[in-house]
């Protein structure tokens, strides 16, 4: 096969599986992780201890090094670095998959409640249920979301489903579940309310491993199975009666991949709260680097999310310290304004999305 | 031109306006009649033609009577905002709270708590909020050579709304002072504002509503389409602008008197237009006041529902309205 094919074919003997990824794929996700990596040892590193980056390498790897250290990097800031990075990869996934599915650039769980349903479900709990272990957070704020996304599917669903009755129905929903999230905020005890609010605006404040072990099976069973149903996606971009056409089964496809969306999503406010803008911001740029074809884009948009996360937590610890940031304010005051841009750009593009 | 709507004569129409200042009339009877404590119809009556100083009275005179007429202005205000926002964008989904002007203009008051103390902010603080995130979100939704669909400009307010919502967040975790003066107004919420914070901002409420009624004819040529309305002489930029003066007006002046309560922008409009037609000579005027009723009734609820404590009339707004949005977006958004 001649290598100036833009198109890199993987095809493993044993599995059913076939992919056909932009050949930039390969050096973009190895990049991705350089930058992921050293991020990571860069907000480790980071804080009112600071721990030299080489100390911070050699303790993660169980090299000998100062005790001192090992409190310091393996209890208190590697979860909190991880959750961050889990955090985003699950969002631009979620992201990444729902701007395919809806065909809509501008989607995001954000954007259409999948999110808020979350939130007021886990901002119940932290106000209503103050005595409730952290445990049971992730559990009850993925259901929150999937009622969501659940509720947004059939009240969208008029004799087949569409993308932009999806959109504008989330936007109700959140309206909604807005409500009643306000009104816990309005009557909750000013000291849970406060817990609440930081929750809401999306943080990683104070995470340890006992909010990441909880979030690694939902990255690990959903991530790959969005890596299998990239083709499918791919097709269904072509629009419904195409993709019909081509064999696929569409109503399932659609249903299984919003089921992924919701899983990552859920998961990830679950932990972390409602990050703005990182679902929206990582498929836009990985569409950037490595084409429109999901099966390399969604890993590209997952490493992406990471990476966003991560630099928006270190930005929120050291831009004002003492005072901390939530990551969220971070993501959605740079998320915004590319948002902006996003539309002018679509405006200059009459193709994407604009089908209304 | 008479314009006769579905075969409703002006003159049904003007009869079917007087019914409902009537309504009206009873409503706000209603609104002072019923609260937390219960006070006889005979003894609000005197309290409110001969006035003794009594607890009772002073409850009357002082709570129910300006929670009453500010519930009719801050209704009348958001449903001719809304009014003119439909009008304007043409889309039914448009509304001031849909699109983040009433975010934008809460967003300002929560500055103005935060960085001056308490007290709270002043109007001036709502309008430079809401005109700032009028034009953003005006200037969003037209961007390029598509211009303003009803979709683009609806997910360019759901993205400035979270985008203010979060700014707002992040304003209230650096500050739980401002977080607790704040909380209920930031719902929507008629409580605590007395007379004396009602009549600083009633004139601007008065010139938005005057604007509006003024706005009536051009509004209607524009809703037949921008070429057309120019063809019979009409001086597009200047209705927008002056539309848009007007909603700024009343949005922000409702917000903050009341915070962010939102949906009465959005669902008033279509019930008015279900019951007047397309015309907006009638449209606004009705608009006006089924959002005075609609808002005196939903605050009325707001504050038996859970008595003796009350809800934030926000609440209740959202809790009907959005079900509503949902359907519009089920029925008219056909693909």
């Amino acid at each position: 096969m001649p290598s100036t094919k833009p198109w890199l074919s993987l095809r493993p003997r044993r599995l059913p599986l076939s992919l056909r990824v932009d050949r930039r794929v390969p050096r973009v996700l190895a990049v991705l992780l350089a930058i992921a990596a050293l991020s990571l040892v860069f907000n480790v590193s980071q804080g009112e201890y600071p721990v030299p980056p080489l100390e911070v390498v050699k303790t993660i790897l169980g090299l000998p090094s100062n005790p001192d250290y090992a409190f310091v990097v393996q209890t208190l800031r590697l979860p909190r670095a991880l959750v961050a990075l889990l955090v985003g990869m699950g969002l631009a996934t979620a992201g990444a998959i729902l701007q395919g599915l809806t065909r809509n650039p501008l989607a995001a769980p954000e954007i259409i409640g999948i999110n808020s349903g979350a939130s007021l479900v886990a901002v119940g709990i932290i106000v209503l249920l103050p005595g409730l272990p952290v445990g049971w957070l992730p559990i009850a704020a993925f259901l929150g979301g999937m009622g969501a996304a659940i509720a947004i599917y059939l009240l969208a669903w008029n004799s087949g489903s569409s993308p932009i009755r999806l959109i504008l129905v989330g936007i109700g929903l959140t309206s909604l579940t807005g409500a009643l999230t306000s009104l816990m905020i309005t009557f909750g005890n000013i000291f849970d309310v406060s817990q609440a609010l930081l929750w809401l605006a999306g943080s990683v404040y104070g995470r340890s491993w006992e909010h990441l072990w909880p979030l690694l099976p939902w990255l690990l069973v959903f991530l790959p199975l969005a890596m299998v149903l990239a083709r499918d996606l791919d097709t269904l971009n072509l629009g419904d009666s195409l993709a019909q056409g081509l064999g696929s089964r569409v109503e399932l496809t659609r249903s299984l991949l919003l089921l992924c969306t919701v899983a990552l999503a859920g998961a990830s406010v679950a932990t972390a709260g409602a990050i703005g803008f990182v679902g929206l911001m990582a498929p836009h740029l990985g569409r950037q680097l490595v084409g429109p074809s999901h099966g390399g884009l969604i890993p590209v948009a997952a490493l992406l999310g990471g990476c966003i996360v991560e630099l928006a937590d270190i930005v929120g610890r050291l831009a004002f310290a003492p005072i901390e940031l939530p990551c969220g304010v971070i993501t959605a005051v740079v998320g915004a304004p590319y948002f902006l841009w996003l539309l002018y750009r679509d405006g200059q593009r009459p193709a994407l999305g604009s089908n209304g | 031109m008479l314009l006769t709507q579905n075969g409703k004569t002006p003159l049904l129409l003007a009869t079917g306006l007087v019914a409902g200042v009537l309504a009206l009339l009873g409503c706000l009877l209603v609104s002072i009649l019923l609260g937390a404590v219960d006070i006889s119809p005979g003894t609000v009556w005197q309290a409110l033609v001969n006035f003794d100083g009594s607890t009772e009275h002073l409850i009357i005179r002082t709570v129910r009577l300006p929670r009453a007429i500010l519930a009719v202005v801050v209704g009348a205000a958001l449903g001719a905002a809304g009014a003119i926002t439909q009008g304007l964008t043409r889309n039914p989904l448009a509304a001031p709270d849909i699109l983040g002007i009433n975010v934008g203009a809460a967003l300002a008051m929560v500055l103005a708590v935060f960085l001056r103390g308490s007290g709270g902010g002043d109007v001036g603080f709502a309008f430079g909020g809401a005109a700032i995130a009028a034009i953003a979100v005006y200037w969003l939704g037209s961007l390029g050579r598509s211009g303003l669909t009803p979709l683009k400009l609806v997910i360019a307010g759901a993205a400035l709304s979270y985008l203010l919502g979060s700014l707002t967040t992040g304003i209230l975790i650096l500050s739980q002072r401002t977080l607790d003066e704040i909380r209920f107004w930031l719902a929507g919420s008629l409580a605590g504002q007395d007379m004396a914070g009602l009549l600083p901002v009633l004139p601007y409420v008065a010139v938005g509503l005057a604007g509006s009624l003024a706005l009536g004819r051009p509004l209607t040529l524009l809703s037949l389409g921008e070429d057309v309305a120019q063809g019979l002489g009409l001086q597009t930029a200047w209705v927008k602008v002056g539309s848009a003066i007007a909603v700024v007006l009343l949005a922000g002046s409702a917000v903050a008197l009341a915070g962010p309560i939102g949906f009465v922008g959005l669902v008033v409009p279509h019930v008015v237009r279900f019951a007047v037609g397309v015309d907006y000579r009638w449209i606004l005027p009705y608009a006006m006041l089924i959002g005075a009723i609609g808002l005196s009734i939903a605050d009325t609820a707001a504050r038996l529902i859970i008595r003796p404590q009350e809800l934030p009339v926000g609440i209740v707004t959202a809790l009907i309205g959005a079900p509503f949005f949902i359907y519009l977006a089920r029925s008219k958004i056909k693909q």
